[in-house]
């Protein structure tokens, strides 16, 4: 390894570009003759549009065009798609209901895109928008998962009662079987609250049409513009792939939420052509509130059935999760084959039942969010089991114990077969850290200064890598999930990296060149990470499901294996020896038993001017492509526990400290991977404490701004203990898990466990407000009736 | 943000001029909550005028009995003052509670009284200390002045060029912050002076800043904490909210106060 190889925390290449403003992101750019967009939005939540008058918007000064459904569908420009298929209990096909890009004749959510106005300044196309007369015809609407089916209000014709599916995964009858012999049953209803994801990068788009080529090109806020690509042409039909360009550059954060293919990107790329100039849009913080597809929105209730000696016999979990008004690119996966298949843990549970109804409801649509799926199932068994801990005497860590699986590789009841880990290993850390003995003595402490003391454990798993193209494949995925790379050395031996991965925050520039640093012996400041443009990397699937790393790298590492092998072939003619006996190590090709060797960048060079091969069999050039299509999900794991203090008098929960244990296998860049903690730790404290979205019930959205929608601040969190344990990932070449949703996963949990600790009863739901915690300690403090 | 016409008069006298002679002119200090409102093209003035060039509305002046803040002075420079520190440390650390620094700069003491947000901080300060609110046209103590919700008894063309505060005996200000925004979602300002006790709340009110009677009653015996103990502010008349209903908002207006008494009992 090299200083800046595998495993060093070496300083981000890119910060140096951010942190002085001089990144490029999509509203940085100016395209000649660049027009702007405004969208008029729905001020209602559910309303029939009997006609829209765009005559005196069209007039105002400045205004290119205004643009509406009609004009769409005219133009064959396909609605957006659900990427997932789902069936149903009964083996019919999800319902999915019509998705355009700009309404037609309904709208079903405040924010729902109602008209397009391009004009020569922003300000003259948001004047025009004012100027659209639209005839309303409100409807009731439905904003509650646990109510939408039953309201009677129908918001896609194609769904009656709102069900867009009724799935189920796992064995009913063995774990009715289990729940009959069961010794104790624990019995939760649960709310994972709805989230808006608040990328500091608001999404932006331009869309730019070249007629002499006939081709298009987006500037957008993507996590994927391959995929992005895709979708559009293969799709929603704008243009064909080789005809269009998608250049996702610089991207302030995503979180999920720039995976998607919006209706205003679409629309951007479709008006370019109309207009005849660049078309740009750039999505203000309320419009992003409104329109940016939220995380999570589950109403669950689980039960866990136990036998004599605590352990854990079945799960039983019952959940509804709201889709919102439309199913987004991936929204059919999430609470399905991204949850149940979670709901094992790290505990060996023989028997597993999930059902799943997904809804739609009047909100905006809800999707992949930091975690997608992975909190919500950790939320509802990390609950359970601290819960049936609590209830049958045991102290928490022991149940946890008690219940680990041991063995691996080990198949789960839900598809998994987790292929490594060591969850004690992970406790025991944890524990040791987190001072587990001394908290009794703290907690007297707190007492004495009138503050309620509570500790919390999260044991969470999740799948990560998403996934073997097989397996997702045959659970309903459109797309397969391979990634592809290209290593480019160039003749004087600096080396370009094409990845289908996009980095949008997580360090990429820095610990793929890392890797190839420690591969190829070369410092990190040769390397380059060129990503994010269609036009310059082949076909790549993009990051999400913290994937970067065990597979946008493993495909790296494939390509770089045969660099090394062509690197033999043209170092066994510049030495003149047989290609077999070429070693390469710590940079160097040398001929096995002499002295003789030749540096990396000197093959290089002679790989170019191929004086020494000319007319011979081996091809000039140094450039090696590979695809990786991984053979497993990968497992992090790892123990998260929080302590806390909580103020009976003003419901205020000061975290005390934070402990993260976390196993995700083989670390590229320590100092990198323990950013993704703290970043999702603090995504995930704001789940708990903070963030909860909040419509009221005619569909408007309460938490629309900063002013109500409380993000966690660095106040809200102490400095963070972060540990690691490490069992390499067996299925990749790299060893590695992933790390970028392991804080957000399990933090709720750990969050809400140790309030309740605290408070002694289970009675609070996410997010534990001030208000709420308050109400719950007034509760605490009531005398227990008789029961 | 729809256009309107900027003017930046250098005196005080200038700026009435011009709010006489304008139409649809709003005045801008900081201009924390009408520049987000116009932005938001929920407000649309034809013309703005910006008293940021009218030095003589800026500064700190201490005299044996009170101290007197010019309306554009800044919050920062408020928390920031050695005067104001030394003779109403509780004002002080008011300006202190306000936003985040960017707002600290910007915002001033003047925009905030004139504006009288219901949850703004300034006018807890303003009531319990018994300020008088000065402008280019009158006196005016602070129990005459504060309305209702984002209402003062400001005329038309009339601009607050300072604020005075009688320097109390005692006093503190306690903040329980909206979690989202950070305003008061209940604040409370005590005050001892030689003639009276004062409790001002801020956040809570349906129409505003108000006084609450019984604890100053209860105060009057003693001024400490445990006077408070077991006095409930009655729900009727508060704000509720998703973040705060009544029950709880009542709830915290008596912790807060018994917080503040304390604060300000612990100074000495």
């Amino acid at each position: 390894m090299t200083a800046t190889g595998i495993g060093a925390s070496v300083r981000r290449k890119e910060d140096q570009r951010f942190v002085t403003g001089r990144g490029h992101y999509v509203d940085d750019l100016t395209r000649p003759g660049q027009a702007y967009a405004y969208f008029l939005r729905s001020p209602h939540a559910h309303a029939v549009i009997r006609a829209i008058d765009t005559g005196a918007a069209r007039a105002k000064p400045g205004v290119l065009a205004v643009l509406t459904g009609e004009e769409l569908a005219a133009d064959k420009v396909g609605g957006l798609i659900c990427g997932w298929m789902i069936h149903s209990k009964d083996g019919t096909p999800m319902k999915a209901g019509p998705h355009p890009a700009l309404a037609q004749g309904k709208v079903r959510y405040v924010g729902d895109h109602v008209a397009l106005v391009v004009a020569e300044s922003l300000a003259e196309a948001k004047d025009a928008a004012e100027a659209i007369q639209v005839d309303y015809e409100v409807l009731p609407a439905v904003v509650d998962a646990g109510a939408t089916q039953t309201s009677g209000v129908q918001i896609h014709e194609v769904a009656p009662d709102n069900t867009v599916f009724r799935w189920h995964l796992g064995d009913k009858s063995a774990v009715d079987q289990a729940f009959a012999n069961a010794k104790h049953v624990t019995k939760l209803d649960i709310t994972n609250n709805r989230l808006v994801p608040n990328a500091i990068e608001p999404r932006a788009a331009i869309g730019e049409y070249d007629p002499g080529s006939d081709s298009f090109t987006l500037y957008t806020t993507s996590q994927n513009p391959h995929v992005a690509r895709l979708v559009l042409s293969a799709f929603i039909g704008i243009a064909p792939e080789h005809k269009l360009r998608v250049i996702a550059p610089d991207v302030g954060g995503g979180f999920g939420s720039k995976i998607f293919i919006y209706a205003e990107e679409t629309v951007c790329l479709w008006a370019a052509k109309k207009v005849g100039r660049p078309v740009k849009w750039t999505c203000d913080r309320m419009e992003a509130f409104l329109c940016d597809a939220h995380g999570r929105d589950h109403v669950t209730h689980a039960e866990m059935a136990l036998g004599e000696d605590g352990r854990i016999l079945a799960l039983r979990v019952s959940t509804i999760a709201n889709l919102g008004a439309y199913l987004s690119t991936f929204a059919s996966s999430v609470p399905t084959y991204l949850y149940a298949p979670l709901l094992s843990g790290q505990y060996d549970i023989p028997a597993i039942y999930c059902e799943v109804d997904g809804v739609y409801t009047n909100t905006a649509p809800v999707d992949a969010y930091r975690g997608a799926g992975r909190p919500e199932a950790t939320f509802v068994v990390e609950r359970l089991v601290e819960v049936a801990a609590r209830e049958t005497g045991m102290d928490p860590a022991k149940f946890r114990k008690r219940n680990y699986i041991k063995k691996f590789p080990h198949q789960t009841p839900v598809i998994m077969t987790y292929d490594a880990g060591d969850y004690h290993a992970s406790l025991a850390k944890a524990l040791e850290l987190a001072d587990y003995n001394g908290f009794s003595r703290r907690k007297r402490e707190s007492a004495r200064n009138g503050k309620l003391r509570g500790i919390g454990f999260s044991s969470y798993i999740e799948a990560c890598g998403i996934a073997p193209s097989a397996a997702v494949g045959s659970l309903g995925a459109g797309v397969g999930l391979w990634e592809s790379a290209e290593v480019r050395v160039n003749p004087t031996g600096s080396i370009e990296i094409l990845t289908g991965s996009h980095a949008h925050g997580q360090g990429h520039e820095t610990t793929f060149a890392q890797l190839v640093s420690d591969r190829l012996g070369v410092s990190i400041d040769t390397v380059s990470v060129v990503h994010g443009d269609t036009d310059k990397v082949q076909f790549g699937m993009g990051t999400y499901g913290s994937r970067s790393g065990a597979v946008g790298m493993s495909a790296i590492y494939k390509a770089i294996d045969k660099v090394i092998a062509k690197g033999k072939k043209v170092a066994a003619y510049v030495m003149e020896a047989s290609e077999g006996d070429i070693e390469f190590k710590d940079g160097k090709f040398s001929v096995a038993g002499t002295d003789k060797s030749v540096g990396f960048g000197d093959i290089a060079l002679q790989a170019y001017i191929a004086h020494k091969f000319s007319g011979q069999e081996l091809e000039p050039g140094l450039k090696e492509g590979a695809f990786y299509d991984p053979t497993n999900f990968t497992f992090p794991a790892g123990v998260h526990i929080c302590e806390l203090e909580l103020d009976p008098d003003t419901g205020i929960v000061a975290i005390a400290k934070w402990t993260a244990v976390d196993d995700f296998g083989v670390l590229i860049n320590p100092m990198i991977v323990e950013g993704q903690v703290h970043g999702g730790v603090a995504q995930g404290v704001g789940q708990a404490l903070h963030e909860g979205a909040v419509y009221d019930q005619s569909g408007q959205l309460v938490t629309a701004s900063y002013m109500d929608y409380q993000m966690p601040r660095a106040i809200d969190l102490p400095s963070l203990t972060v540990g690691m344990t490490v069992t390499p990932c067996p299925s990749n070449p790299l060893g590695v898990k992933g790390c970028g949703e392991a804080g957000a996963i399990a933090a709720p949990a750990a969050v809400i466990n140790a309030i309740t600790d605290a408070l002694g009863h289970e009675d609070i739901a996410m997010p534990a407000t001030p208000q709420a915690v308050w109400r719950a300690a007034q509760k605490a403090r009531m005398p227990i009736a008789a029961e | 943000m729809y256009a309107f016409a900027y003017h930046r008069p250098t005196s005080v006298r200038q700026a009435a001029n011009l709010l006489g002679k304008l139409d649809e002119a709003k005045i801008v200090a900081g201009g924390h909550t009408l520049l987000p409102t116009m932005k938001q093209r929920l407000a649309a003035p034809a013309n703005l005028v910006d008293l940021n060039g009218v030095n003589e509305l800026r500064g700190i002046e201490r005299s044996g009995r009170s101290v007197t803040i010019g309306a554009m002075t800044t919050h920062a420079e408020v928390a920031e003052s050695a005067d104001v520190k030394a003779a109403i440390p509780a004002l002080a650390e008011l300006a202190e509670m306000i936003g985040d620094p960017a707002v600290r700069h910007r915002g001033t003491i003047g925009g905030s009284v004139a504006n009288n947000d219901p949850a703004a901080d300034y006018p807890a300060a303003c009531l319990a200390l018994g300020a008088t609110i000065v402008t280019n046209k009158r006196k005016i103590a602070a129990d005459e002045y504060f309305k209702g919700l984002f209402e003062t008894a400001l005329g038309d063309g009339e601009i607050v060029t300072k604020v005075s505060f009688p320097i109390p005996q005692k006093a503190a200000y306690m903040k329980f912050r909206n979690p989202a925004s950070r305003y008061a979602l209940v604040g409370v300002f005590v005050a001892k002076r030689a003639a009276e006790i004062r409790v001002a709340v801020t956040g809570a009110g349906q129409n505003g800043v108000f006084r609450w009677a019984a604890a100053e009653e209860a105060l009057k015996k003693r001024f400490a904490a445990k006077s408070l103990e077991g006095l409930a502010h009655p729900a009727e008349g508060l704000n509720g909210d998703i973040h705060a209903d009544v029950t709880y908002r009542a709830h915290l207006i008596g912790v807060m106060a018994r917080r503040a008494v304390a604060a300000a009992t612990d100074r000495e």
